[in-house]
């Protein structure tokens, strides 16, 4: 926050595609990377005469995002028309939910954002359905349209104005993901328009109980623009504020190059969608069962699985966050655990430190990124068994990462084992005591600090391998003797 | 003989095919001679499919062989165009589909292709099926075959003309707020429109998708009771398609109507109506009265409203489904600089002025600020109505009505004047905002020899009852079908 004095007031809607094989309302291939116009039919191309019928399965993603999102399924919901004109909407209008949705209310719980804090509860509106539309293309003085995209099923989630800071709202957009990846309702890919969001942001006086006039940013697709459009924002309403002016209810849209927000012209919003009751398609009705059969095929909640291990592995807040970020480094993580560590705070690090690590560096997904979970978890038991340090074990990892081969082969093949043979440390100690005989008297005549010397010695004596307990060990009780 | 099988009904010709007195070849050239002969007087047809109608006659001769032969085997039908007909131009009578050649069939032309029936042409219809009398089409007006000078009733006119005049043994219609009875009225042929949801609508350009249903002209009900058993059905494109199973619709054709209890709407009987249109109704209602039926005096107090309600809620529906012709992916184009010009000159130049005049109400009634006074309003409307026949039917099995307040008007007489061409659909609007079904049959002629209709409605799904009503009725003799002069 720029300045103290004042607080912002933002709500976001996130539009993110379920992973659905088939569109929204035809049989048309709902996936990516097929050329233009592919995966198009009459229905999505808006052909004279066709119709739209409703995908089940992608009811069945967006009641698992509700149920995932704490919100109440409504037993019976309507979709609407929402018309406007533009290239990529075949049918000038887009089949969405208005007055009744599927969802409504709800919340998303932000887990502790850093060590010492709390979680938070971000209220959701509602949950509703929708169509996608096409693709507008701008290349060699021409406009094309691919319709690929057009009814793909998309779900519009859509918070109470709860969030108090870009860094919330980037907090509540990465538990979101996290969520419909655990739940595999969407992947939440940015890339490909599996996310977008629109921001409304208003800025009050600290302690003030009415809201300042909003600002709509519209189509923001990474979560960097999107903190980055609301702390552009923030900033820009504080400025109108405090130079005595006043925010105009306005939509903006985010200049990625520039980064910062600009108006829409008027012309580009003042769309009134004249939205009514979509007549070709029936009122949606959800029984109870289907509700308890979704419910009872939901996976563990990244809630969840946080309270879990905090509760049951005795993890902090924080790591336990860091870990449920996405479900694939928390199954990670469980995986090295059923090797049979008993230190799963050191396990829990290692997965924060190393792990996030080779994903970051080499820019890959976690199974390309880094060895088999199991073999991550074979690597801790021999540092936990004192056959390796910790040390040791990060260098075995980093080389694991780029061969996929195992624990145990990587540590014989770079010769990273240490020695806990005692006969070979005591002989090792007795040569450096030989070999010191001046700094041995100086030691025994009171000066402690030699100690950290003599290690490193017996250690340099051994080649680094030395069990480093072990030395410690048989070095004093030759030291003192 | 071969000069007359146009004149057959589909039950006759059905039958003559099975004995092999004729071919199907012969049949449908007999019925493409009477297009050449009688269709410059009357332009029944947008496009007439002389080719594909030989290709299908001779491959339904080959099934009739093969003693394989489907329910319409062979049968000539004339399509309104406003059905999607794979590989066959389908312009809705607008010059913003003149060109426009689905790559799809709509489900009632695929039934139909399957039941072995043969297309004749696509008939000529007021664009997007907006109008009560053909006029509006961007191909040209439909003349009656009774009188050159009158209207054939629209929106379906080309379909009822074309039965009318023998080009053809039934035909398609679309029906959304009398499209199909007002056009048989007027050219003395039967028309049904069936049960809202009864027949799927896939395929069929969407005028206002909550009344819009599909039905047949026939010459004779038998004939309308045959082409319905073949279209309705469960649709899976069609999510508000019904899944009821489908009736033998002409083993219901017993005859009998004795007990059956005939509701008279007082409402309908009102001033303005033709002396003689009510005079022949009337005369219907006695020679039911003589078969055994008994007349009930019923009361349906929102139909005052029925007419503001549907052009509220139909022109509602009708802005969003014709945003669809924006010039980009089919249909008429007209170049621009930017977008937002390219949509206005090609909406501009591909609409006629009754579709421009619809849509502007339809986009005006959904306003932010008018949604609640008109769009909510005339729902409300609906349901009062639906209510009406609720009630009333509690009282009677079938309710009769006359198709229209005259017979065929004058072309052009009421083209400077919507609202009296609005009215044109007082009696037949009440049935689309209801979902029930209608079937509209001659009773008479007035003296200028122009065909007066009765309407006769039924509950939902009782499509059985208003046809046996209608068939005992012209069981009776009492109205001759009268040959069209041409
Ligand atoms: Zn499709």
């Amino acid at each position: 926050m720029p300045d103290n004095a004042y607080e912002a007031i933002i709500g976001l809607e996130v539009h993110t595609h379920l992973m659905t094989r088939s569109k929204l309302f035809c049989g048309c291939s709902a996936g990516f990377g097929a050329g233009p116009n592919e995966n198009v039919c009459p229905v999505c191309m808006g052909m004279p005469g066709v119709l739209p019928v409703l995908n089940r399965h992608a009811v069945e993603l967006a009641i698992r995002t509700g149920l995932a999102a704490h919100c109440e399924i409504a037993p019976e919901s309507i979709f609407a028309r929402k018309s406007y004109f533009y290239p990529d909407l075949p049918k000038g209008y887009q089949i969405s939910q208005y007055e009744l949705p599927l969802c409504k209310g709800g919340y998303i719980e932000l887990p502790a954002q850093s060590e010492g804090t709390e979680a938070r509860r971000i209220r959701l509106t509602r949950i509703h359905m929708e169509e996608d539309a096409g693709k507008n293309i701008h290349e060699s003085g021409a406009s094309l349209v691919d319709f690929n995209r057009s009814g793909v099923p998309l779900v519009e989630i859509v918070s109470e104005p709860d969030i108090r800071s870009a860094e919330e709202a980037g907090a509540y957009l990465r538990e979101l993901r996290s969520i419909l990846r655990y739940i595999e309702a969407s992947d939440g890919k940015m890339e490909e328009g599996g996310l977008r969001c629109d921001v409304n942001v208003s800025v009050r006086k600290r302690g003030a109980s009415e809201f300042g006039v909003k600002t709509e940013i519209k189509n923001l697709n990474s979560f960097r623009f999107v903190e980055k459009a609301i702390e552009h924002e923030v900033a820009r309403q504080i400025d109108i504020l405090e130079s005595g002016g006043r925010v105009a209810q306005e939509t903006h849209l985010w200049d990625p190059v520039r980064e910062m927000t600009r108006p829409m012209r008027s012309k580009e919003f003042a769309n009134d969608y004249r939205y009514f009751p979509e007549p070709d398609l029936p009122p949606l009705r959800v029984t109870p069962d289907v509700v308890e059969a979704i419910k009872t095929s939901m996976p563990e909640l990244p809630a969840d699985q946080r309270a879990r291990f905090v509760r049951d592995l005795g993890l902090t807040a924080y790591e336990a966050a860091v870990l449920t970020q996405d479900r694939d480094l928390a199954a990670y993580f469980e995986t090295m655990l059923a090797t049979g560590l008993k230190n799963h705070r050191t396990a829990a690090n290692w997965v924060m430190t190393e792990v996030l690590r080779a994903i970051n560096e080499t820019a890959r997904p976690l199974a390309d990124a880094a060895p088999l979970a199991i073999e991550s978890g074979e690597l801790l038991k021999l540092v936990e068994t004192g056959a390796i340090s910790l040390n040791a074990a990060k260098t075995a990892f980093a080389a694991m990462c780029k061969s996929g081969k195992g624990a145990d082969a990587t540590v014989a093949e770079l010769g990273l084992a240490q020695v806990s043979d005692e006969s070979a440390i005591a002989a090792a100690c007795d040569k450096v005591i030989a070999a010191e005989a001046a700094k041995v008297a100086e030691y025994r005549g009171g000066r402690d600090k030699l100690f950290g010397f003599f290690v490193g010695q017996v250690m340099k004596a051994m080649g680094g391998k030395g069990n480093p307990r072990v030395v410690n060990e048989i070095l004093k009780r030759k030291l003192t003797a | 003989m071969t000069s007359e099988l146009n004149r057959m009904t589909i039950a006759e010709a059905r039958d003559g095919l099975a004995r092999r007195e004729f071919s199907a070849l012969e049949l449908t050239r007999a019925c493409l001679e009477q297009i050449k002969l009688v269709d410059p007087k009357i332009n029944a047809f947008i496009t007439v499919c002389a080719r594909e109608a030989l290709e299908q006659a001779a491959a339904a001769d080959r099934r009739l062989a093969a003693g394989d032969a489907p329910a319409l085997c062979g049968i000539p039908l004339a399509i309104k165009d406003i059905y999607a007909t794979r590989g066959v131009r389908t312009t809705c009578a607008s010059k913003m589909l003149e060109n426009f050649v689905p790559p799809f069939d709509a489900t009632v032309i695929a039934r139909l292709r399957e039941a072995g029936a043969v297309f004749i042409g696509k008939a000529n219809m007021d664009e997007f099926a907006m109008g009560s009398s053909t006029e509006n089409s961007a191909f040209g007006v439909t003349r009656n075959p009774h009188n050159v000078e009158r209207v054939p009733g629209g929106s379906s006119g080309g379909s009822a003309a074309a039965v009318a005049a023998d080009e053809c043994l039934g035909a398609l219609g679309t029906d959304t707020g009398g499209s199909i009875r007002l056009p048989a009225a007027f050219c003395g042929v039967a028309g049904i429109k069936p049960t809202y949801s009864r027949v799927s609508r896939y395929g069929v350009i969407a005028y206002a998708s909550s009344l819009d249903q599909v039905g047949p002209f026939a010459k004779t009900v038998r004939d309308a009771a045959i082409l319905l058993r073949t279209l309705a059905g469960h649709d899976p494109h069609d999510s508000t398609c019904s899944a009821r199973p489908v009736p033998d619709y002409e083993s219901a054709l017993t005859g009998d109507v004795r007990g059956m209890r005939i509701g008279v709407p007082k409402e309908y009987f009102v001033a303005g109506m033709e002396p003689q249109v009510e005079t022949a109704i009337r005369d219907a209602l006695a020679s039911y009265e003589r078969l055994g039926a008994k007349l009930v005096e019923i009361s349906l107090p929102h139909t005052e409203y029925a007419i503001a309600a549907y052009y509220i809620v139909a022109t509602a529906e009708a802005s969003a489904n014709l945003a669809r012709y924006d010039g980009i992916r089919y249909g008429l184009r007209v170049d621009a600089d930017n977008t937002g010009e390219l949509y206005n000159r090609t909406r501009a130049a591909g609409f006629g002025a009754e579709v421009k005049r619809r849509i502007m109400l339809g986009t005006f009634v959904l306003s932010a600020g008018y949604y609640d006074a008109y769009y909510l309003k005339g729902q409300k409307v609906r349901t009062l109505i639906r209510g009406d026949f609720d009630r009333a039917f509690e009282r009677c099995d079938v309710i009769a009505t006359p198709v229209a307040p005259t017979t065929a008007f004058k072309i052009g007489e009421k083209m400077a004047d919507p609202l009296q061409m609005y009215l044109s659909d007082i009696f037949t609007i009440s049935v689309n905002l209801a979902g029930l079904p209608g079937l509209s049959i001659p009773c008479g002629f007035d003296r200028d020899g122009l065909p007066i209709g009765l309407q006769l409605i039924g509950e939902p799904f009782a499509e059985e009852t208003i046809l046996r009503a209608g068939d005992a009725f012209e069981r009776t003799g009492a109205v001759k079908r009268r040959a069209a002069i041409l």
